[in-house]
């Protein structure tokens, strides 16, 4: 089996990166968050928008931020509370140090403001860092990683080459007994029959049906009669009527093999293989779910070009055609357009994997290379109070 | 032989998708060598048919069907929201 270099954590996940993450318990909090890692470059801030004012999301931003900071990449947690909000800083790290990193926390209001809280931040996350930096890379085997699959800005390409070419990198890694994550519910709408054929077992094939049809209902229930053009205006221009089409051309990236698995947004499968998530078809939310379920590595399909990535999971960013792998090649990783010049599907998967096992020993991305990591958006579907 | 410019992702499909903007009146040429003309303008990667498709006929891309023609849709037409029903939920 093949080998790679990581960072061995206290819960016994492994991490490719080794970052000093500070998390905001509330969005209210962003802002010392950031004053901390304007001072300190090295730490990685999670700004986000929510914390507070929400009841139903509660328990589920709680295990996401949880998630984020349990991340096998991070090494240490700083989460800055701010003192009256509902996800109190003290139950985010308390949450966080189940996995037995170092956490630490305080909150705004207690330290007595910005400044003050800045100053105990900062002094802090230099601490974490000292200790972060002394830590080295061991080898291990390939089945302890994650891979979290995306697309965004899908074109009529992205179903042809760059997903499919990803669905055989995933068999690979599938293989070599690791994990991949399939996620974007909204995108597998009018596929149950088909992925509930791969299912392990009759409660997992049980569980797909219910989270496609949640989706779909909730398409439905919102939409109507447009339920299946609730797709971005992006993809109509690019050739896909409906949403059933995008999606067929989206499940192919996750390959053939068997799903073990069915999980909620954000949180941890048990199982390896490939496992669904739920989770909204909307990128930026759906990485947020896919960080916090633990991917150490995440593969990003576009054909319009999302430049986007992820800031404590390092992003892989595929190009369904050369017109976008030309016009965007600050931005993308993989060109699988040259698919439609004759290539086979294998020849970029092979290139895609080279690149995975290479991204996971150090290599930095497209996406870490241009800095695209700013927010963490969480999904959230109720109305704030 | 002259390139392709259409690709045909499942042998069941009776549509393929444009690797070109392809004019009407152009010939669309298959993989096989096989060339018919464009009845409109066939925007690139969008889908054209590759048969006639009757009306109430299945749209079958990925070898799955993505709609149900809301027309008579001609070999070498475009093929889009205009003329698609894609609100078919009965799996095939």
């Amino acid at each position: 089996m093949e080998e790679i270099l990581g960072f061995e954590r206290q819960d016994g996940t492994i991490g490719i990166r080794n970052y000093v993450a500070v998390i905001p318990s509330v969005a209210c909090a962003n802002g010392v968050a950031g004053m901390i890692a304007r001072a300190v470059p090295e730490v990685v801030p999670l700004y986000h928008g929510h914390g507070c004012g929400r009841a139903v999301e509660i328990g589920m931003h709680t295990r996401t931020l949880a998630g984020l900071g349990k991340n096998p990449n991070v090494a240490a947690v700083l989460v800055v509370g701010l003192g009256c909000e509902t996800i109190k800083a003290e139950a985010l790290a308390g949450a966080i140090a189940e996995s037995k990193k170092p956490v630490e926390y305080f909150s705004i209001q207690e330290e007595g403001g910005s400044r003050k809280s800045a100053l105990k931040g900062i002094e802090i996350v230099h601490r974490m860092l000292d200790e972060a930096n002394k830590m080295q890379r061991k080898p291990f085997s390939l089945n302890r990683i994650i891979l979290g699959l995306e697309c965004g800005g899908s074109d009529a390409f992205s179903g042809v080459t760059a997903n499919p070419s990803v669905g055989l990198a995933a068999d690979w890694l599938v293989d070599q007994g690791g994990t991949v994550i399939l996620t974007e519910a909204t995108e597998m709408i009018g596929t149950s029959h088909i992925l509930e054929c791969r299912a392990a077992t009759p409660e997992v094939a049980e569980k797909i049906k219910k989270v496609v049809g949640d989706a779909e209902k909730c398409a439905d229930d919102i939409l109507g009669p447009l339920a299946s053009l609730v797709i971005a205006p992006g993809n109509m221009d690019g050739g896909m009527s409906s949403i059933r089409e995008k999606a067929l051309g989206c499940i192919v990236k996750a390959g053939s093999r068997t799903i073990n698995q069915v999980v909620d947004y954000g949180e941890v499968p048990t199982e390896k293989g490939v496992v669904i998530m739920d989770g909204p078809g909307y990128d930026i939310e759906s990485l947020a779910g896919l960080g916090a379920a633990g991917s150490q590595l995440i593969i990003f399909t576009t054909g319009r070009g999302n430049p986007a990535g992820f800031p404590i999971v390092p992003v892989i960013k595929v190009a369904s055609t050369s017109k976008l792998y030309h016009a965007m090649k600050d931005d993308i990783d993989i060109n699988a357009g040259v698919v439609l010049e004759g290539r086979s599907l294998q020849d970029v998967a092979d290139q895609t994997i080279a690149l995975a096992k290479d991204v996971i020993n150090g290599r930095e991305t497209k996406a870490q290379l241009n800095n695209q990591d700013g927010m963490v958006c969480l999904y959230a579907l109720n109305p704030a109070f | 032989m002259v390139k392709p410019n259409i690709v045909i992702i499942n042998p069941l499909d009776n549509v393929a998708i444009a690797l070109e903007d392809i004019n009407e009146g152009d010939y669309v040429r298959l993989p096989s060598g096989q060339e018919f003309p464009a009845l409109a303008d066939i925007p690139y990667s969008h889908k054209v048919a590759l048969v006639d498709i009757p009306t109430g006929g299945h749209v079958l891309k990925y070898g799955e069907i993505i709609g149900a023609a809301k027309e008579d849709i001609g070999k070498g037409r475009w093929i889009h929201i205009h003329n698609l029903d894609t609100g078919e939920k009965k799996e095939g």
